[in-house]
């Protein structure tokens, strides 16, 4: 049990980050804007969560430190393609180019520093529950968050009003403002509420999953979280499934690789990427469905004609 | 994608610094396949290239591109510096080989080093360190060290390198356990700190209770650290990432080779189509503090070591049998260089099936 217990709880670990950052971009694709920035957000929310902990001695201080960091590198990318109309493939990609720089330069000092880890907050009585209680109940607070930030945008999107708001002007910006709609400052909103779950989930990895700082250390994870939320068809418990079945598959294929059996570990390695996006092509093969869940504005820069 | 977005990098980087050299220096130009700051790989090159830059002085420009991805992009990169007027560029990857080799015929007048390869040319000379020295020791450790009398071994590609790391260490663990096993997990990966710690925490989960790397972050350190367990540091002393789990950590030293092969190259005796491959007695590599284990296992590791630098031990040594029980070295026998040097096969006791 003990070592099942310590599989799952690996996996956990390693889809929090992924969703945590899938769900904030799923919010900003469903506005109509595509921030290919998540990469560079995430890895800033890394290097300022980590000095932040550093200086002041407290992980918590940097986990907000984070969440702050990453919302400001998406408002940058705000100002650029919802101000300006600036392209949003190109702006996206550029914050990814100067958010790798940029924490290269920030965590220079940092490197090496001895991480201060976020600890497990045990909720009492519940963590106690035989098998599932440690699991569900005794994790850092990042995890719980990333629960609850899942079934958030659930509800907020197709709940309330201000989702439908949302989703509105994501499907049509031009009708949006023609109802009186203020859809730059929703689109504001949303790039930022991205920006700084991209530095949350960037924070998770510098002080929980590897307590440290390195260059580079979020490794492409926020392309796969970007990946995520087009195959789980911008629908938040969909992209819960994904980022779990993208940890299982990771940490399953470094157990099969660890128990010797004999399959080639590139096809281990390509595993995770394969089965996540053949499992979450086949339940989005409804079409219709999928179209009707397609961001129709998706990428397109609204400039308000008055 | 990623790649896409490195090689603009690379391109940018490459153009702000070559424009902003001084024209009459020699320059010696360095590429590296990750973060200068990565408290591995890369690191011990960047300090072998600061250096180098301190014992040469005013006399000479060295200039470093960190974050190239191997491949053709690496080619880009590795031109940009021919074309920019390096005189020596040295390719710190094994990946870089082939682009090395493909620049370095566009420029007969540019002198090439290329790390860990194999293949040379007029202008390219290859140089490597004999790591398995290191690794020979630290498996004798692990021998000593582990309980389960089974350690992880996370890997990065299936290159001889690293093959040659693995039986390395496995050979020196069946030196003094002779039922050793060792598992193997590739990442296939140099650098992703979080993967590593996955890996290292998977071969936990499956009874290791040692486990070492050849993969470049601090990651799988970490790991040991929180579960209790020993591990040891890669190409540079990560003792402050484990502080009770570092046995201790093979040490690259490239300074002093870079120092002598740009001072060669200044002065024109420098040789193209040679291969050095130097080891513990030369100080390329070096232990780092043997910490955290009884003192007759110290003992027996510091024997180990001035056993290799004196020569009296040769890491492969017979009896050797391969994976599959066949004899790959007689009693006494000692392996050549060549098949070192391009491994492809595991000694028994490995609980992996090699990728090809």
């Amino acid at each position: 049990m003990d070592i099942a217990q310590n599989i799952l709880l690996t996996i956990m670990t390693a889809a929090t980050p992924l969703l945590i950052a899938a769900i904030g971009e799923l919010v900003v694709e469903r506005s109509g804007v595509l921030n290919l920035g998540v990469e560079g957000m995430m890895v800033i929310g890394a290097v300022c969560g980590f000095a932040a902990t550093i200086l002041s001695g407290s992980p918590w201080i940097g986990m907000l430190a984070a969440i702050v960091a990453g919302a400001v590198a998406s408002l940058l990318f705000g100002v650029l393609t919802l101000s300006l109309a600036a392209n949003q493939v190109a702006t996206g990609l550029s914050l990814t180019l100067l958010g790798l720089g940029l924490s290269g330069m920030i965590g220079e000092s940092f490197v090496g520093s001895a991480g201060i880890k976020l600890a497990s907050l045990d909720i009492p009585v519940l963590s106690d529950i035989p098998l599932i209680g440690r699991l569900i109940f005794g994790q850092d607070p990042i995890f719980y968050m990333s629960l609850i930030l899942t079934g958030g945008v659930a509800w907020f999107l197709f709940r309330t009003r201000a989702g439908l708001t949302l989703r509105a002007i994501g499907d049509n910006h031009a009708s949006a403002h023609a109802l009186g709609i203020n859809v730059l400052k929703i689109r504001y909103l949303a790039v930022m509420f991205g920006g700084a779950c991209a530095g949350l989930a960037g924070a998770h990895l510098s002080l929980v999953y590897t307590p440290q700082w390195v260059e580079n250390m979020t490794a492409g994870r926020g392309w796969i979280a970007l990946a995520l939320v087009v195959f789980a068809s911008w629908r938040p418990w969909r992209v819960l499934g994904g980022a779990y079945l993208f940890g299982a598959v990771s940490i399953g294929q470094l157990h099969a690789q660890a128990l010797g059996i004999g399959i080639p570990s590139q096809f281990l390695s390509a595993l995770p990427y394969v089965a996540t996006i053949v499992v979450l092509v086949i339940i989005s093969r409804d079409r219709r469905l999928t179209l009707m869940n397609t961001p129709a504005s998706l990428g397109q820069a609204f400039v308000p004609d008055r | 994608m990623r790649k896409i977005v490195f090689a603009l990098a690379a391109t940018l980087a490459v153009t702000a610094v070559t424009s902003a050299l001084a024209e009459d220096k020699y320059k010696a130009c360095f590429i590296y396949v990750g973060s200068k700051t990565d408290g591995g790989w890369t690191q011990a090159h960047e300090v072998g290239r600061e250096y180098a830059q301190e014992k040469l002085g005013d006399k000479v420009e060295t200039v470093a591109l960190e974050n190239v991805p191997e491949g053709p992009d690496a080619e880009r990169a590795i031109e940009r510096f021919a074309r920019s007027g390096c005189g020596i560029i040295f390719t710190t990857s094994f990946g870089f080989m082939d682009p090395t080799l493909a620049v370095a015929a566009k420029f007969p007048d540019v002198k090439f080093e290329h790390a860990t390869g194999y293949k040379t040319a007029p202008n390219v000379t290859t140089y490597n360190s004999r790591f398995y020295e290191g690794r020979y020791i630290i498996g004798q450790i692990a021998g000593k060290m582990s309980k389960t009398g089974v350690a992880g071994y996370i890997a990065s590609f299936p290159i001889p390198e690293v093959v040659m790391g693995i039986n390395g260490f496995l050979h020196g663990a069946r030196s003094v356990n002779p039922d050793f096993k060792l598992k193997v997990v590739w990442v296939n990966s140099w650098f992703d700190a979080g993967k590593e710690a996955d890996a290292a925490k998977a071969l936990i989960d499956q009874g290791v209770d040692i486990i070492t790397q050849h993969t470049d972050s601090t990651g799988p350190m970490q790991v040991a650290e929180e579960r209790g367990i020993k591990a040891f540091g890669q190409a540079f002393d990560q003792i402050k990432a484990g502080p009770t789990a570092q046995l201790t950590a093979i040490e690259d030293t490239w300074g002093p080779y870079y120092e002598k092969q740009i001072a060669a190259a200044m002065d024109g005796t420098w040789k193209g189509g040679q291969s050095s491959w130097d080891g513990l007695k030369d100080g390329i590599l070096s232990m780092a503090p043997y910490t955290n284990m009884p003192d007759d296992v110290k003992a027996m590791a510091e024997a180990t070591e001035a056993a290799i630098i004196d020569g009296s031990l040769h890491p492969f040594t017979g009896p050797i049998n391969k994976q599959d029980g066949s004899v790959w070295l007689k009693e006494g026998e000692v392996s050549d260089d060549g098949t070192l040097l391009g491994m492809n096969f595991y000694i028994e006791g490995v609980d992996d099936k090699l990728p090809q």
